[in-house]
């Protein structure tokens, strides 16, 4: 993908990792679109190594209980529930 | 004036108490969250949300006494400059409906710019804010990282953005920024702000007499000429004001645009894997596998500019991509950092045109992504760098508002609200 050219199979590729379905004329089009948009990343070559080491101090707090949402709530905005829980398609 | 399509949902929420914003009217942009009022962030992925609590940001605006009327407009997921890639229409610009009101919070600018409300807030992850205030013609601040609480904002990339205010008067948005500023126990990037006057209010003195102001060559060069115009008429009513004007460079702020949009499209393809239609979002027909089931609801669910990124974000975070792209990011990142700690070492604050061009035509900008994503060179380098930026009104361009940017030293908010206050 790097050199250029991004095909239509390359878009499908990394959109079915994303878990993303697209249409054929979408895979085309992206296709057309990240071949621009991957060769003005290529600038990025450019940018010189540089040191960054971020300040990062642990902040600890007391693990206190109080109180969430009910499960009445928190299953309110799913399609589909069974018995207080969530309902999804089956994993294999 | 329904036809601005400023608001995806009108509702009116009133306050619990009075205080400081009693008898304000203020909108919210939809990608934050509000307790039983639909939240759409834009998207048809969302549009039956209801979330179940507020943002930190809307108790304390209710706990401050002001009314809320009602949840903007926006790109999905805050993903555009335009207004456009909602899924609910686009928004215009009240100063001249064909054209687009900038974004992503396009809603909140026009609704403020058109008195639709008195104020608004909105969230600005590389420009979101203070595009739409400039192509408006409003005040929008993007605070210091970390000085505002994220906790309800729905998340697209979340090192980079902050929830800002709008307003017609800095003076206005400062007020609006006292009000939603502070440590947040349920976001732990908050951090207290070192203040030295009494309230960021306080500090819309206007007094801009010994203020340095430096001009970075990268941010004017190539803009629109109109636009540039504009600008140098503004910096020159600073300096009859007082304020010292002077040229400086930094290197790094070519590389802003790309180095942006790899962070920012990484994080969107991580944070938006939790749209799988299990927990909300619409109900879908499939009967495949929970893969199949996943990609069919986020097929239906996001439109076209949202896929690009995640997509895109995908590609970047990939096996033998990540060292090129994104790691190469994280170098632009910190030498952009680098060079505005040096620059701001020099000066007071940065001045630029807060967009290099004026408000584009409805239409006009969708069908070249790339294209869309290089007007923000002069809003995103100010996300990666952490630091504080307003955009205020400089004046008009063949009728068309024009905003002037100023940047501030991280947590300088009380110096770029002075400054502001002496144009608006």
């Amino acid at each position: 993908m790097s050199d250029g050219a991004v095909t239509s199979e390359e878009v499908r590729h990394v959109a079915g990792l994303a878990r993303v379905s697209l249409t054929e004329e979408e895979a085309d089009r992206f296709a057309a679109q990240f071949a621009d948009v991957l060769e003005a990343f290529e600038r990025l070559d450019e940018v010189p190594d540089t040191e960054r080491e971020p300040e990062l101090v642990n902040v600890m707090r007391e693990d206190v209980v109080r109180e969430g949402l009910d499960r009445e709530t928190a299953l309110r905005n799913a399609p589909e529930s069974e018995d207080g829980y969530f309902r999804g398609p089956p994993v294999s | 004036m329904n036809e601005l399509n400023a608001f995806v949902t009108r509702e009116t929420v009133d306050p619990g108490e009075e205080g400081a914003l009693s008898g304000a009217t203020v909108a919210v942009k939809d990608n934050i969250s509000t307790r039983n009022l639909r939240t759409t962030c834009g998207s048809a992925m969302l549009a039956e949300y209801v979330p179940p609590y507020d943002a930190t940001v809307v108790e304390r605006l209710l706990g401050a006494g002001a009314t809320v009327v009602g949840k903007t407009n926006m790109d999905e997921f805050g993903m555009g400059t335009t207004t456009e890639t909602s899924a609910f229409g686009p928004t215009r610009n009240p100063a001249d409906p064909d054209r687009v009101p900038g974004g992503s919070s396009g809603g909140s600018a026009a609704a403020v710019a058109a008195g639709e409300a008195d104020l608004a807030l909105g969230s600005d992850t590389g420009g979101s804010i203070r595009c739409p205030a400039a192509f408006c013609g409003v005040v929008g601040i993007k605070p210091t990282y970390g000085l505002v609480s994220r906790y309800g904002l729905v998340a697209y990339a979340n090192s980079l953005e902050q929830i800002g205010p709008f307003a017609p008067t800095v003076a206005e948005a400062a007020e609006l920024l006292d009000v939603i500023a502070g440590v947040d126990e349920r976001d732990a990037t908050t951090r207290a702000p070192r203040r030295e006057g009494e309230s960021y209010a306080a500090a819309a003195s206007g007094d801009v007499e010994g203020l340095s102001i430096g001009v970075p060559a990268e941010l004017v060069e190539g803009a629109d000429e109109r636009v540039i115009e504009t600008f140098e008429t503004a910096l020159s009513e600073l300096e009859a004001e007082g304020a010292s004007i002077e040229e400086v460079s930094l290197d790094s702020l070519s590389y802003a645009v790309e180095a942006y949009y790899v962070i920012a499209m990484s994080e969107a393809s991580s944070n938006l894997a939790r749209f799988d239609g299990v927990r909300y979002g619409p109900a879908t027909e499939s009967d495949g596998n929970w893969n199949e089931a996943f990609a069919a609801v986020r097929e239906a669910g996001f439109g076209e500019e949202v896929k690009r990124r995640i997509l895109l974000g995908t590609y970047a975070l990939s096996a033998g991509y990540h060292e090129k792209y994104y790691e190469k990011a994280q170098d632009a990142r910190a030498w952009i950092a680098e060079d505005f700690d040096s620059a701001l070492s020099e000066v007071d604050v940065l001045a630029s045109p807060t967009m290099p061009v004026l408000p584009p035509r409805l239409g006009e900008s969708l069908e070249d992504p790339l294209r869309m994503y290089l007007i923000d060179a002069n809003t995103v380098p100010v996300n990666l760098a952490n630091l504080p930026a307003i955009s205020v009104p400089a004046g008009e361009a063949e009728g068309l508002p024009v905003g002037l940017q100023l940047i501030g030293p991280a947590f300088g908010e009380e110096t770029i609200i002075r400054a502001a206050s002496a144009l608006a």
